[in-house]
């Protein structure tokens, strides 16, 4: 018989005898299952928020910020640089005017609809161009503000993470009452998360003076981000720092990425630890309970090297089957879970949704048939070694 | 003796079965070590906060800042013990790979309202002598390799300095330790004189002002007290006990904690649920053995005992070496990389690993224990 017919003979006997190995098969996939749903679950955090962070990014748009600020919070730009920055080379125009939007940046405190207890929610004072330069920015509820006046209106993700939201609603800040007129969406980018004013309203709500923090600016094209950068970090009048949205976001998400990874490397290490001991019970019971028709079908003329791979074809295939139960089961729990939490660097809140991607699927379904490999490998050697003799004298 | 080795020699009979059953509780306590940490981190050590201590911020967000002539105001107020200012700086350490807070106290006022906060007697004239003195939590002296005497340079992100650029320098007088192991030794805090003096703008103004009461009964009036001194003031403000602050803060970060928690509480369990059924049927394997002591003359509370210390012995076994290494590694540092304010291992969770082994020690042997202690000698040899 050709090795290729023995092992297809010892797999089939293999599975054939699974049902009766029910219990400790159920908990090795169960076990697998587990690890995968666990990993995939906790690393979803993370894409969800870096989803947010970057989803209306554009290449052809880019941040200024005082020089030596880490995020808009701690940076300040004077009416000066604003003008400065307003008319730096590459900038893109329309009509005539051009495409920069100079946008402050406050806090206020919000009651989260899940606990009740105050969040610091991100209010962003614009001008006109504000809407130029994010061109994804619609009204879907209500109106939008009339300028001029203490009208505000609400991100969708903050309106469904924070009471008192609803259109209609007056909220009081400090002496300041604002009223909601409008709920706004942006292809579910962090802006929905915050509540906008008129930048002529706040800046005097909140002593600003004529200061602003960032200005977010069109450029003429993505290639010429190089050109405008370099225009304003050699300009003399200037201590500024350029960079373009989408990588500005990228590095606001870090933190939290950094959270959830480090999370999820200790757990599932240690998860897989455990699941690899599961596996490796599960194998060597069963290579023990057919330790007598392994030894038969030695005597026979059976390969040793067709018994080892059999077996470990076994515990890849239960740790496959688990890999995609945990995976499934893991897609089924979180994706598009709501949520928010807080960015570190600013200490503002951001909603997002859990974002479990095939991606992150795909890879726990590798780290499962690790853990079938390594949990399968040991016990497939005893199996091979088995003494054909003594086997078969067992009871 | 004798019945020491009739439990050992059981544990040689599946030997693999043995150590990894013992392995698998190993894991299951270092999961349950971290968990503790993250669960702590997460909550922010609201257990550690003074019961005596009460934070006044400004009223729109944390962010707006309070005038200093409050301080005085404050300290009139009956109940009052002292007021202190403090403010957030925000800067960032060299490359900014192992992020700190930095906050601008009043030293003797600040030591004062933070009793649990150590740190040496000369450390501390030091620091009230010198002007850019700062002070650093062991842990984070520990993690940059700072000691006393150096000069710390750090870059303001939005607190300029008046003399242009961005570079502050400060002058590290003493490392703060903490009273018990659970007191947060990871921040670094230098003088509100020095910020004043040298900052470009916000002279004459703070973050926040830490309370001392008289009287941790009477707290819920003082919050009322201040708050109503300061309304329709342009800084109105919010006062709160230290505990509903920092719980406030702790859920900003919202249910990721919660999940991540209930997520490890399950795996946790779920091991143990595992090992536990493995251990059991170890010993339901074994019925008619056991059927034959007690054919030989074993008596019941014997019988009781052997199965008992059994399982007890793998699950000590297993949990205190768990425990032992969990709380090494939670130690060894945060997986995070400063992602999460505080990481250690809270002392009373270790006491609740300690009776979480043990219960799982008893609750697997007790069924089985019971059995072979009622175990008919004539029955159990009949079983095939």
């Amino acid at each position: 018989m050709s090795w290729f017919r023995q092992l297809a003979a010892l797999i089939g006997f293999n599975l054939r005898t699974l049902p009766a190995r029910f219990g400790s098969a159920a908990a090795a996939v169960f076990g697998v299952a587990g690890v995968v749903a666990v990993l995939v679950g906790v690393l979803s955090i993370g894409e969800g928020f870096r989803r947010v962070m970057i989803a209306a990014g554009s290449p052809d748009t880019a941040i200024v910020l005082r020089g030596g600020a880490d995020s808009e919070m701690t940076s300040v730009l004077l009416r000066d640089d604003v003008e400065l920055i307003r008319n730096a080379p590459a900038v893109a125009r329309a009509g005539g005017q051009p495409l920069a939007s100079p946008e402050l940046f406050v806090l206020v405190d919000l009651a989260k609809r899940s606990t009740g207890t105050d969040a610091n929610v991100p209010m962003r004072g614009v001008r006109k161009e504000a809407f130029a330069v994010r061109p994804e920015i619609k009204i879907v509820e209500g109106k939008m503000f009339d300028w001029g006046t203490n009208e505000v209106i609400v991100g969708r993700s903050a309106q469904s993470q924070f009471s008192k939201t609803e259109v209609g609603t007056v909220l009081q800040f400090g002496q300041t009452r604002w009223k909601i007129v409008g709920v706004f969406e942006g292809k579910g980018g962090i802006a929905e998360s915050e509540v906008w004013a008129d930048a002529a309203v706040l800046a005097p709500a909140y002593h600003r003076g004529s200061s602003f923090q960032t200005v977010l600016v069109k450029l003429a094209s993505a290639g010429s981000f190089q050109q405008f950068k370099d225009a304003l970090t050699s300009d003399p009048r200037l201590n500024v720092k350029v960079e373009r949205e989408t990588e500005y976001y990228a590095a606001q998400s870090r933190v939290l990425r950094g959270l959830v990874t480090g999370l999820a490397a200790v757990v599932c290490t240690l998860m897989g630890l455990g699941a690899i001991f599961g596996a490796l019970n599960t194998m060597y019971t069963a290579v023990a309970a057919r330790a007598r028709e392994t030894a038969t079908l030695e005597a026979l003329g059976f390969g040793g090297s067709a018994v080892m791979i059999s077996v470990m074809l076994e515990a890849l295939l239960l740790s496959f089957v688990g890999g995609i139960l945990g995976a499934i089961g893991a897609y089924l729990a979180f994706d598009g879970y709501r949520s928010a939490t807080m960015n570190w660097q600013t200490f503002s809140q951001v909603a997002f949704a859990f974002d479990v991607t095939p991606g992150l699927m795909v890879g726990a379904i590798i780290y499962a048939l690790f853990i079938g490999l390594v949990g399968g490998f040991f016990p497939a050697i005893r199996a091979a070694r088995l003494p054909v003799a003594l086997a078969l004298r067992e009871r | 003796m004798k019945f020491a080795r009739l439990v050992l020699s059981n544990f040689k009979r599946h030997k693999t079965r043995t150590i990894l059953t013992i392995l698998s509780i190993l894991v299951a306590f270092i999961l349950f070590a971290y968990l503790a940490a993250i669960r702590n981190a997460f909550t922010m050590g609201v257990s550690v906060a003074g019961a005596n201590r009460l934070i006044v911020r400004n009223r729109i967000s944390l962010i707006q800042p309070l005038p200093q002539s409050y301080e005085a105001q404050i300290e009139q107020i009956d109940g009052v013990a002292n007021a202190t200012q403090a403010a957030w700086f925000g800067g960032l350490y060299k490359d900014n790979k192992r992020p700190f807070g930095q906050i601008a106290v009043e030293p003797e006022e600040f030591l004062d309202v933070y009793p649990e906060y150590i740190i040496s007697a000369e450390g501390k004239a030091n620091w009230l002598k010198t002007r850019t003195g700062a002070i650093a939590g062991r842990k984070l002296a520990e993690a940059l390799g700072w000691k006393v005497g150096d000069k710390i340079p750090i870059q303001a992100t939005y607190m300029t300095p008046k003399t242009g650029g961005n570079l502050w320098t400060f002058d590290l007088v003493a490392i703060q330790d903490g009273r018990t192991e659970d007191v947060d030794t990871s921040s670094f805090f230098f003088r509100h004189d020095y910020l004043d003096e040298n900052r470009m703008r916000g002279q004459g103004t703070t973050g926040w002002y830490y309370i001392k009461i008289k009287d941790p009964a009477r707290s819920e009036q003082i919050v009322k007290a201040i708050d109503e001194k300061f309304a329709n003031s342009p800084f109105e403000t919010k006062t709160e006990t230290e505990k509903a602050f920092i719980k406030g803060f702790a859920e900003q970060m919202g249910n990721i904690g919660a999940i991540v928690t209930a997520i490890l509480t399950a795996v946790f369990f779920t091991i143990l649920l595992v090992a536990g059924n493995t251990m059991a049927q170890a010993v339901r394997e074994r019925i008619n053995e056991l059927g034959v002591l007690k054919a030989i003359g074993f008596t019941d509370s014997q019988m009781l005992l052997m199965v008992l210390a059994e399982s007890l012995l793998i699950s000590c076994l297993g949990g205190a070496i768990g425990l032992l290494l969990g709380a090494l590694a939670v130690n060894a540092g945060d997986p995070t990389n400063g992602a999460l304010p505080i990481f250690n291992f809270p002392p009373r969770d270790l006491i609740l690993g300690i009776v979480i082994v043990l219960l799982l020690g008893v609750i697997t042997g007790a069924w089985p224990a019971f059995q072979a202690m009622r175990l008919n000698a004539v029955d159990a040899l009949r079983r095939e």
